[in-house]
């Protein structure tokens, strides 16, 4: 573990991408295969097995720590990490042990096969044996969720230089259904075999927020325009007579949308649709929060299959008959892509995405202001002379967002934040005016600078009237513009509405109280975009 | 209790001697415990504090009309008899001892338990009532040995002057810095300071606290020409243009907040050592055991969690608002 520890540490302490990619290469080149393989599974989000429950983690941590269970909880929240909080509070270890990344994880894995009371003797031993950083990253282990300040990005570029091989390979070759347990380190970086699984999807291909005008994009007749959805990106392969969908995320959510298993009635073997995930009416997506609902299960009862019923908008062709069509212009593979599936009937799960008709750069200015009557947050212009890239590149795809609704308004209540931002008032609840009282409608946490959450952190100090725990009712005082994605009528909330994506977007210091935005603005904006 | 001192919105009041500990906003009479900006304020008629914190006041507040007083000597203050008993905090930090008819409370400002070599060291004193702070008042917070962190501090320097680059650590210009310089080791190279750090430097050293040699950093000093040294500078000075002068560097920031990796990679500086000047949970802790005293006045900090775990524990403990631990940006998350 001593090694991973080092290479966390390195890691973590820089700011520098060029510190943290040398740090990685390094590692790649010396540790062991199996630690190597361990590292880009954590790294890329694959995590072993769950040994014992959290709560438990916080009973034997509050009885080892003799911090009673109340307090670990406080602290865990400021934290913000309930791996960081446990090694922070735990006495210090007396003895080293000299298990590697691959032993320890092998250990997890035993716990599972042990009666309650031998799995907690087993974790406390371990945790007297860890230095800090190691008990970190055990605890790290054990909780699951390995985000610690390197992007899949980052290690992919230092893996594709350890073995010197190409970085989109290796970005490739990282991709899909994998497990440490069911491939080697050779099997998996060095002796690729396309078949090993038919699964795999294609790394996607991410864009950037347009900042310039459209005009300094060029020649008009290079360009695509689609509409921007607001549903989750997916990605349907379809090989050896099987579906798989994937997310953005590289979760595979085949059972989450079981409409997609007709695809395979409809379209050939060895093809790979890169697309949107919407709920559909019949004749347009149904707006976020219904396919919301969809999301976040693992099995669809039967009614909200047919409330919230899902298709893929498809955008763009990766793979036709078996054939990558990645380094193919955009050009090409729309059209095998319309090809394919133009003709496909209505209730097909896979719909294509329709490219905009536009005659100058002020045409689609004006279709990108009516995206929100499309049940779209803006416009995609896509490069047509270029390749399907891997990951986030800046120069063919463009994402041209609407600008936000925004509203101004009171804030009321502040609460700490956690984490990075443990020692500022972060958390904020916003009211409108309505008559001579404050009506709450929204929190929101981003959006100022450091320098603006610390003002307002000295504010709120020195202007709290009232604290229910760790909230503070704070005089009225400070107008925000908050700006949000979309509105939607929500009987569990007071003011009746719920926002999506709300922000700070400005302190209006011009503002006093008394110019803030009222309910009936709220109920309006409601009504227009709701 | 009967209100030996009571708390009002210009600060902690003792009615018997008509006098402020520690007031933020104007007053008549001021008691201050030490000289960080957020205690020792501008703009009372009368100052009093230890001899040792005097002279750093004189600096900061200018032409203030102060009286010093020794460490365990007692003063008659109308009908309250008041001393000031070493805090450990920062040099000449003090807890304001005031007793009022057989009443004792004490006045804690801010503390450490911990002996850093250069503040005079914490003495617990007997009191009823304690008035404590607890910017560190959650167990995460326990803080490694001085001796271990000086190793770590000593050994990012040398691999900065192995790599040829410069080391420039944050950290506030009283107290911390000077502790900081005292914990480096000179055969490594030549130690570097922001004149803002040299001004305090200067006069502690006239004081007769021991200092290790320094080169302050004017507009005309050959930054570069001090291979392999080390720097400090307050904390807004990292990352600014002033520091550009140095060439290549390696940022550090030492400060209680790094134990919580969130906000060391808030602070994104290289380094985060962690090193302060406050009492970590288990020094909260036994300061309030050791003063024998019931009742718990919390200033700042995580008052409601602290305040909280000592009700439980057996002690008759509330939180009071004040205006302390209000930073201003230098000294943004320095504690």
């Amino acid at each position: 573990m001593k090694a991973f520890a080092d290479l966390f540490q390195a890691i973590d302490q820089s700011t520098k991408t060029s510190i943290k990619v040398a740090a990685l290469t390094d590692y790649f080149r010396t540790a062991s295969d199996d630690d190597k393989l361990w590292t880009i599974a954590l790294f890329s989000g694959r995590r072993p097995k769950r040994a014992v429950t959290t709560t438990q983690l916080r009973e034997w941590a509050s009885e080892v720590a003799d911090v009673p269970l109340w307090l670990l909880e406080e602290s865990y929240s400021i934290v913000g990490d309930l791996a960081e909080t446990i090694a922070l509070v735990l006495p210090p270890s007396h003895t080293r042990s000299n298990l590697s990344l691959t032993q320890w994880i092998k250990f997890l894995g035993e716990l599972a096969t042990l009666e309650p009371e031998q799995r907690k003797e087993r974790i406390l031993q371990a945790w007297s044996q860890l230095e800090p950083t190691e008990r970190f990253l055990f605890n790290k282990l054990l909780t699951g969720g390995f985000r610690i300040g390197v992007s899949q990005k980052l290690m992919t570029r230092a893996l594709a230089k350890a073995v010197d091989q190409d970085e989109a390979t290796i970005a490739h070759r990282l991709m899909g259904g994998w497990t440490p347990e069911t491939v080697t380190f050779q099997s998996l970086i060095l002796d690729d075999d396309p078949t090993a699984d038919l699964s795999r999807p294609y790394p996607f291909y991410l864009a950037y927020q347009l900042e310039t005008e459209p005009e300094e994009l060029g020649q008009l007749e290079n360009w695509q325009a689609e509409w921007k959805w607001d549903g989750i990106r997916g990605q349907l392969v379809l090989r050896g007579g099987q579906h798989h969908l994937w997310s953005r995320g590289e979760e595979l959510i085949t059972d989450r949308f079981p409409e997609m298993a007709r695809s395979l009635d409809f379209l050939p073997d060895g093809t790979v649709i890169d697309g949107e995930v919407v709920a559909w009416d019949g004749a347009q997506p149904m707006g976020f929060s219904t396919l919301q609902q969809r999301i976040g299960r693992k099995t669809v009862p039967k009614k909200l299959l047919k409330d919230a019923p899902a298709i893929l908008l498809a955008y763009d062709l990766l793979e036709h008959n078996g054939q990558d069509l990645r380094d193919a212009p955009l050009r090409e593979r729309r059209a095998q892509l319309e090809a394919l599936i133009a003709p496909l009937p209505d209730d097909t799960p896979v719909r294509l995405s329709p490219a905009l008709h536009f005659e100058d750069w002020q045409s689609l200015t004006d279709q990108r202001a009516t995206a929100r009557d499309h049940k779209a947050e803006g416009l995609m212009l896509k490069n047509l002379d270029a390749p399907y890239l891997a990951g986030r590149k800046k120069g063919d795809w463009w994402k041209w967002k609407l600008d936000p609704l925004t509203i101004d308004a009171v804030m009321i209540y502040a609460q700490q934040g956690h984490g990075r931002r443990a020692n500022l008032f972060t958390d904020f609840t916003f009211a409108v005016r309505n008559g001579d009282d404050l009506v709450p409608f929204t929190k929101a946490y981003s959006g100022l600078t450091d320098a603006e959450f610390r003002k307002i952190t000295q504010w709120v100090r020195k202007n709290t009237i009232q604290r229910f725990g760790p909230v503070r009712q704070v005089t009225p005082h400070h107008v925000f513009e908050i700006a949000f994605e979309g509105i939607q009528k929500s009987p569990r909330h007071k003011s009746g509405v719920a926002l999506r994506f709300p922000r700070m977007s400005r302190w209006r210091h011009d503002k006093p109280m008394s110019e803030a935005n009222t309910l009936d603005d709220l109920n309006a904006m409601l009504e227009t975009y709701g | 209790m009967n209100g030996a001192l009571i708390f009002t919105d210009k600060g902690i009041y003792c009615p018997a001697g008509d006098f402020y500990i520690d007031p933020w906003r104007p007053v008549d009479r001021a008691l201050i415990t030490h000289g960080h900006a957020d205690h020792a304020r501008s703009g009372h008629q009368r100052y009093l504090a230890t001899h040792q914190a005097l002279p750093v006041m004189h600096h900061r507040l200018g032409d203030i009309q102060s009286q010093g007083i020794a460490y365990g000597e007692t003063q008659k203050i109308g009908d309250a008899t008041v001393s000031f008993h070493p805090a450990g905090h920062i040099p000449g930090s003090a807890q304001i001892r005031v007793e009022v008819g057989g009443e004792v409370w004490v006045v804690s400002g801010d503390y450490k338990v911990t002996n850093d070599g250069l503040s005079e060291p914490f003495e617990p004193v007997k009191c009823h009532s304690f008035v404590t702070e607890s910017t560190f008042g959650l167990p995460v917070f326990t803080w490694p040995s001085q001796a271990e962190v000086a190793k770590d501090l000593n050994q990012w320097w040398a691999d900065c002057a192995a790599d040829g680059k410069t080391a420039i650590l944050g950290a506030y210009s009283l107290g911390k810095a000077q502790r900081l310089m005292k914990m480096l080791d000179p055969s490594i190279g030549p130690i570097m300071t922001h004149t803002a750090v040299e001004a305090t430097n200067a006069i502690l050293r006239t004081q007769g606290y021991d200092l290790p040699e320094t080169i302050a950093v004017t507009q005309d000093t050959d930054a570069k020409a001090h291979k392999g040294g080390i720097v400090i500078a307050p904390p807004a000075a990292l990352g600014s243009n002033w520091a550009k002068k140095f060439g290549p560097v390696s940022s550090g920031f030492a400060s209680g907040w790094m134990r919580l990796r969130g906000i060391r990679r808030r602070r994104a500086a290289d380094r985060g050592f962690v090193i302060s000047d406050h009492a970590d949970w288990t020094g909260l802790l036994s300061a309030i055991k050791n003063t024998g005293a019931e009742n718990i006045y919390v200033t700042h900090g995580y008052t409601d969690i602290f305040t909280q775990h000592l009700n439980n524990t057996g002690y008759t403990a509330q939180v009071v608002p004040t205006e302390f631990g209000d930073t201003d940006q230098d000294s943004e998350d320095a504690a």
